[in-house]
């Protein structure tokens, strides 16, 4: 059966890939608005800099998320300043580099479904008197509902399946910034596979059901828009 | 009145529109694809900023050389090419989104507008439920909610089958007689324009090369659609009896008596007719033994040479001005000139409602 660290691993991964995900779409609904609408030429830069979690080893984001955010950073003396410290190894680091690393996983499928919205729905709410904050969550955020859907949807899984960047950030505290992932790893290190096999197994089919849940909403959405007689 | 002095530059493109329309009727922009008709309708919503410009409608001033009133505060009424409803809202959504943002709309006002368009059968139904003509019908009572002082109607038609151009046409022709406000109809249609327009605003390049009532537009030689085999005009008259014997009846307008075959319009109804300049022939004494029906006297007042063998007479029956089109030889066989005192011959008409 599970055991108390597994159960507080859980919690502690439910907790960050909740917390994660809502930051995420709070920040990347602007990034992606904006990356979808703006003109600017080196928008393309910005776009690398989102996607670079995709490619890169999760350790190397990790490596540099700890010399930024560890106790002899500048950004640690800057906190100390105001009261606080360093945020490596406590939870509040382990959101910061969940949400760096799968910002791209939230940003892109946003950007996507923004861009999908016509400038013409738009302009026409604005003939109807609406302002531009108006516009954007009657028109833009409703159009672009599959994008929401889908963006947290990855944003979350994406987060509860992080291994190395927690590992370097988190430091596997338990009930602080031990996650499912790492519990694993320690249950495979330990060789107790029946744990391990729960565990996997569980996250396998919880990971199963939400893409189930994400690939028919959005094949109900698109099947109610494009139905026409 | 609207005042308009608008210049934007687009990519390629400069439009430099200068005019003023009177504020009732519909003032149809007409022009070939790309003359600027669309980019000019936006600017007057709004939506395309130019660097300068003056526009007024009404006592609303919306844009001077330094304030430009953003498009959600001018009180328009636009209607979109392919209608534009927002297809995550079912028909009453799109309607009531105006609602919500326009406070105290009195249910008189709601309910005349559902009914001018006929659209209470449709409120319940999803946008991909509509045909293109219904669509039309929706965008155009949402457009009329937001109780504008000008209503901008964008090649409306454009995208619908001739069927369905039919089954709305009625609904426009009910929006001119019902509306107070003014209207700008862009379209490229001589059809639409012929039917619906009381002015014409000619557009080219993205410049107004002219602006005018409807007739003095179409047969003006100043102006481009007089100069072809396709030159019309378009006059008003009233139905004032009909002759139940041959299945006939008579429109008087200021030329005279038009016979035409009876279409069961009421007596004393206005109605628009088109003649087509090809269906005038001129003679110089009233024929008697003829088959046509429509005589009248006229006057010459000017002759151009349309190609190498046709000519475009424009004649005035009594202050109404028509055109003519006839061979060249013809006109010098009937030694036409300016004055000359003439009988028109006019083959066919088309009542337009």
């Amino acid at each position: 059966m599970l055991s108390e660290t597994d159960i507080s691993a859980i919690s502690v991964t439910i907790k960050l890939a909740l917390l994660s995900t809502a930051i995420l779409i709070a920040i990347g609904t602007p990034l992606a608005w904006w990356l979808s609408q703006t003109k600017f030429k080196f928008k393309v830069v910005f776009e690398a800099i989102i996607a670079l979690p995709l490619i890169l080893p999760p350790t190397v984001l990790g490596f540099y998320l700890l010399m930024t955010l560890g106790s002899n950073s500048p950004l640690a003396g800057f906190l100390e300043y105001f009261g606080g410290g360093s945020i490596a190894f406590t939870f509040s680091g382990l959101v910061v580099g969940s949400v760096i690393y799968s910002l791209p996983f939230v940003v892109q499928p946003l950007q996507n479904s923004f861009s999908a919205v016509r400038i013409e729905s738009l302009e026409v709410a604005a003939t109807l008197g609406a302002s531009n904050i108006d516009r954007f969550f009657t028109v833009a955020v409703p159009l672009a509902r599959s994008g929401f859907i889908t963006a947290a949807v990855l944003g979350f899984a994406h987060t509860v399946g992080e291994f190395g960047v927690v590992l370097m950030i988190g430091g596997n505290i338990p009930g602080e910034t031990s996650v499912l992932s790492i519990a694993i790893y320690d249950h495979v290190e330990a060789m107790e596979y029946s744990q391990a096999h729960l565990l996997a197994g569980g996250l396998l089919v919880a990971s199963f059901v939400m893409l189930i849940f994400v690939y028919l909403f959005n094949r109900h959405f698109s099947l109610v828009r494009s139905r026409d007689w | 009145m609207i005042e308009c002095q608008l210049k934007i530059n687009l990519e390629g493109f400069t439009l430099d529109a200068k005019f003023s329309v009177p504020d009732q009727g519909i003032t149809v922009i007409f022009g070939p694809s790309g003359s600027g008709k669309t980019t000019l309708l936006r600017a007057i919503a709004g939506l395309e900023k130019g660097d300068s410009g003056f526009l007024k409608v009404g006592d609303s001033i919306w844009q001077t050389d330094d304030n430009f009133v953003p498009t959600h505060k001018r009180q328009i009424g636009y209607v979109f090419q392919d209608a534009g409803l927002f297809d995550h809202l079912d028909v009453s959504g799109n309607l009531n989104y105006v609602k919500k943002r326009k406070t105290g709309l009195k249910k008189v006002f709601i309910d005349s507008i559902y009914t001018l368009l006929d659209i209470e059968s449709l409120l319940n139904r999803r946008i991909g439920q509509l045909s293109g003509g219904e669509k039309q019908r929706v965008a155009i009572a949402r457009a009329l909610l937001t109780n504008p002082k000008i209503l901008l109607l964008d090649e409306p038609l454009s995208a619908l089958d001739l069927k369905r151009k039919n089954e709305i046409l009625p609904y426009l022709d009910s929006l001119h007689n019902q509306l107070e406000i003014p209207i700008l109809y862009v379209t490229h249609s001589q059809d639409e324009t012929s039917r619906l327009a009381d002015h014409i605003m000619l557009i080219e390049d993205g410049k107004i090369i002219g602006n005018g009532p409807i007739n003095e537009m179409l047969t003006s030689f100043e102006m481009p659609l007089s100069h072809s085999g396709d030159a019309i005009s378009i006059f008003e008259a009233r139905v004032i009896s009909r002759d139940t014997d041959f299945n006939l009846m008579h429109l008087e307008f200021n030329g005279g008596q038009f016979i035409v075959p009876d279409n069961a319009l009421p007596i004393d109804s206005l109605v628009r007719i088109r003649v087509a300049a090809r269906d005038v022939s001129i003679t110089k004494k009233k024929q008697s033994d003829t088959s046509i029906l429509n005589i009248f006297p006229a006057v010459v007042e000017e002759i151009v040479p349309e190609g190498n063998a046709q000519v475009i007479v424009r004649l005035t029956l009594n202050g109404v001005v028509l055109l003519a089109c006839l061979t060249r030889k013809s006109s010098a066989s009937l030694k036409l000139d300016k004055g000359s005192s003439v009988f028109v011959q006019v083959k066919s008409v088309a009542i337009l409602n």
